[in-house]
């Protein structure tokens, strides 16, 4: 079937059986892997992006759930005031490892800070433990969700998400 | 300070004998003033080893002989090349070195990536390779100059002549330089010039990592690529008896069906036609022998080995009659459970076949070297025929360093069961995959015994009952010695303390389950049986647990430097508030040293980690930020075992994904401090030495809490 939705700012015509996951589609036919498969069954968020800004684990959404909605990798998180300073923190705080699942963390944290811009530690654990990281970051990420906050402060009412 | 670190004037003869003295393996040559086979040679490059290749546009390219799998060592080595090439590590582009003899291990003799070796193995080549490049830039400017090289001098990817009046950048030297033939003695500098080693040095690979930019194995696309998915018997050992892949064949998207020795693969266009291709096969198995084996059959006999006599490891003194004259015996089984090393990235290899009979072949692996050999083996020719790259790996612990090669071979005869598809084909594993496709940490039992006499343990025998890791595989010969795996009794046989009456045996086990090892690999296991017995001692002696350790650790500075800053920076002996328990541990691995406390309480029945503190001594340190990075992921790593298990009930693997399997999560995930301690001592490993002594002080700390000792994992319920 043909799905229309977009992504990253681009409309798109995709064809493809209506149960593929969207990750597969970004994957292996729009070539942006930056999305990262890790369990196949919504269990490990690397595959997490934002379907009109929410975030949604790309491994078990069916492509045809995207049609007319706007789709968002970590290919353009930088487009967002909010993913800017999550990649800033997670670089200054030098949370990565192996790396695999930090699209993926960075994609749940950017969601977090637009909804909570000062989220709590209790904050963090409910938006974040559906990420597994199993070189074991989570110190730094902790660190990290914080330290975007902090920069973000004093910048709400400039472009947004 | 010993001599492998000493920073000397260091001749390329003498580099060679210390390499090998500290390698302690065979040593394969350095390969100054070589250019790779592997890779394009360029004129205008000026290429001094098979590590750097600077160009005339100044770009400064670093092949790093190590696999990048989260440790930092791409950037670890970089920092110690940039040091002596006196440019600064952001000037550099790391790449991961492609398979080559020149990128061997100095301590396996084979590339490599594993046993915590990287640092200390390549310190000083990587230096080497920088000064050695170096005095060459300087050598091509003071020719052209007119000047003595040893007058002018290089700093910040410039050479500037004597009275600083000329200057000349690297780049603009490169094609001068390439002439230069290369010096046979280079001088390294002294430790107290260093300015990047020892100094906290951004990742070379975050940014890229962050945005999603860095190529990993799975990631990996060509022009036509096609993605296998291989169905593979549900025991181990078991082989296809028949099948029919017309259902499979049916499938959009699915190319074709082929049987490979390890089962079925379904070859397609993608991801996803390729699985849905597999859920459509129909095959009928000969399950094998691998069909009997079951996890709590497996406890049951270990149970009972652990009561008999095994092959004895050590013997110091006379245990047999220390046990005899006690005034307390003490007995406990320990036991580990198999352990997936499940790295975030699922595994996979491109396998492109090529009209000579070789292949190019791209990765992620730890394991280059024996995976290129096994290779030119299934393929049937000369190594030089396959080109074989790796990428960013996402995750090892381990299981990307097969001993037999399993997945890049497995994709290799994909490819070879398709040749006329003339495509690059892909081998793609799911998570179900990796939990079910063995190669897992030994299931271990530990038969432990304490003969305590007045107020003092005399007596200590060990006996360790599991698998062996390196029988069967190309290893035997260097790990096993007559019967006995190094890697299963390391951590038991070594053991430091001072105890007069001390027996080690183990009693090597064989079932078929594939097994491999897993970050920290024997440690993992003979680190918790010994350092949880020695509290169980501790505890009927009436001692506390961290001055009982002091005093049998006399004449062991290290480690007790660890454990005295472990203790202190933690507040041992401080008041905790009502229901947390605090637990201590040390422990040597890898050349490392590190002392845990760890303070823990136990929430509806399960243990709830508050704060881990680390005291880490690994000598010399290149990066400090990221040995803390490696302490604190490995505290994880560690607590995560005790979470979590591979069973098999009838041959059958039960877990299947991160449901049944679970890791720590965010929000079971205590604060990790971590202190560095330097000793003055020998340059050791990192990686793992983090990982061992993590749930005895977490067993510790719940036995003050609940009264009761945690004897085996995964944690059970707890009562609090």
């Amino acid at each position: 079937m043909t799905i229309e939705t977009t992504i990253n700012g681009v409309a798109r015509r995709i064809e493809s059986t209506p149960d593929t996951p969207l990750l597969w589609v970004l994957r292996d036919e729009l070539g942006l892997s930056g999305t990262k498969f890790g369990c196949g069954r919504a269990l490990c968020g690397a595959c997490t992006v934002h379907v009109d800004d929410q975030p949604v684990r790309a491994c078990a959404y069916p492509v045809r759930f995207a049609a007319g909605k706007r789709v968002r990798t970590i290919e353009s998180i930088e487009e967002s005031t909010v993913g800017k300073a999550v990649v800033e923190a997670w670089v200054e705080e030098e949370v990565v490892q192996c790396g695999w699942c930090q699209p993926g963390q960075c994609m749940s944290a950017a969601a977090l800070l637009s909804e909570i811009p000062a989220p709590t530690d209790d904050d963090i654990d409910a938006a974040m433990s559906g990420n597994l990281c199993r070189c074991g970051t989570y110190v730094r990420i902790r660190k990290a969700i914080h330290a975007a906050a902090k920069g973000l402060e004093g910048n709400e009412g400039g472009e947004g998400r | 300070m010993s001599a492998p670190n000493t920073p000397t004037r260091t001749t390329r003869r003498g580099f060679l004998k210390a390499g090998a003295s500290a390698g302690g393996g065979l040593l394969v040559a350095f390969s100054l003033g070589r250019t790779l086979s592997a890779r394009p040679a360029a004129s205008a490059a000026f290429e001094p080893n098979a590590f750097l290749r600077i160009t005339a546009d100044g770009a400064i390219r670093f092949y790093a002989k190590h696999d990048e799998m989260g440790q930092g060592i791409h950037t670890g080595l970089a920092i110690a090349v940039a040091e002596e090439l006196e440019v600064d590590v952001s000037e550099i582009e790391v790449l991961p070195a492609p398979a080559s003899p020149a990128f061997a291990n100095l301590a396996f003799g084979v590339q490599g990536t594993g046993g915590s070796t990287s640092t200390w193995s390549s310190f000083d080549q990587m230096r080497l390779a920088g000064a050695t490049a170096r005095a060459m830039l300087i050598a091509a400017a003071a020719a052209r100059w007119g000047v003595k090289p040893v007058e002018c001098s290089a700093r910040n990817g410039t050479v500037r002549s004597p009275d600083g009046s000329r200057s000349a950048t690297y780049g603009a030297l490169a094609e001068d330089a390439a002439l230069v033939i290369v010096p046979e003695d280079v001088a390294l500098k002294d430790r107290a010039d260093f300015t990047r080693i020892g100094r906290p040095t951004p990742r070379v690979d975050s940014p890229a990592k962050v945005r999603g930019e860095a190529l990993f194995s799975y990631d990996q696309r060509r022009p036509g690529m096609l993605t296998a998915m291989v169905e593979r018997a549900p025991t181990f050992g078991g082989r296809v008896e028949s099948f029919d892949g017309s259902a499979a064949e049916a499938v959009p998207g699915v190319v074709r069906v082929v049987q490979v020795p390890s089962g079925v693969a379904v070859i397609a266009t993608g991801f996803w036609a390729a699985k849905k291709g597999r859920e459509a096969l129909q095959v009928a198995w000969n399950e094998g022998p691998g069909a009997h084996v079951d996890t709590a059959s497996m406890r049951r006999e270990f149970t009972k080995l652990a009561q008999r006599s095994g092959l004895v490891v050590r013997s110091d003194g006379d245990a047999a009659s220390a046990f005899e004259g006690a005034d307390q015996v003490l007995e406990a089984l320990y036991e580990v459970p198999y352990m997936a090393h499940a790295p975030m990235e699922p595994l996979s290899c491109m396998v492109e076949l090529k009209p000579d009979g070789g292949a190019h072949i791209v990765t992620g692996s730890q394991f280059l070297g024996v995976d290129h050999g096994a290779a030119a083996a299934v393929l049937g020719v000369e190594p030089e025929r396959i080109t074989f790259e790796n990428s960013y790996l996402g995750g090892g612990f381990g299981r990307r360093a097969s001993p037999v090669a399993d997945f890049t071979v497995e994709a290799i005869q994909v490819a070879q069961a398709a040749p006329d598809l003339e495509a690059p084909i892909k081998t793609v594993w799911t998570r179900e995959d990796d939990l079910k496709g063995g190669w897992y940490r030994p299931m271990w039992m530990n038969g432990m015994r304490a003969a305590l006499k007045d107020g003092e343990l005399v007596g200590w025998h060990h006996r360790i009952v599991g698998q062996s890791i390196a029988t069967g595989t190309a290893f035997e010969g260097a790990m096993v010695r007559n019967g006995v795996d190094s890697t299963s009794v390391e951590g038991a046989a070594d053991m430091p303390h001072g105890v007069p009456n001390l027996q080690v045996e183990l009693t090597t086990t064989n079932n078929g389950v594939p097994v491999q090892w897993w970050r920290s690999v024997g440690h993992s296991n003979t680190a918790v049986a010994k350092e949880c017995f020695l509290d169980e001692c501790a505890t009927a002696l009436g001692k506390d647990g961290y001055a009982f350790r002091r005093d049998l650790l006399g004449g062991h500075p290290r480690l007790l430097a660890v454990l005295d800053r472990a203790a202190a920076e933690s507040g041992w002996g401080t008041p905790l508030p009502p229901g947390v328990g605090r637990g201590i541990s040390v422990h040597e691995s890898f050349k490392g040293f590190s002392a845990h406390v760890v303070e823990a309480s136990v929430v509806d029945g399960r243990p709830k980690v508050h704060r881990v503190v680390c005291a880490i001594d690994c000598g010399l340190v290149v990066n400090p930020d990221q040995v803390k990075a490696q302490m604190q992921g490995a505290a994880i790593f560690a607590l995560s075992s005790g979470m979590a298990e591979i069973t098999l009930t009838r041959g059958r693997v039960d877990q299947s994904n991160f449901d049944d399997f679970p890791l720590m999560r965010m929000h079971e995930s205590p604060d990790v401090e971590v202190h560095l301690v330097d000793t003055g001592g020998e340059m050791g490993g990192i990686g793992e030495v983090g990982v061992p002594g993590v749930l005895p002080a977490l067993c510790a700390a719940l036995f003050e809490v609940t009264g009761e000792r945690v004897r085996r994992f995964p944690f059970g319920d707890v009562a609090g």
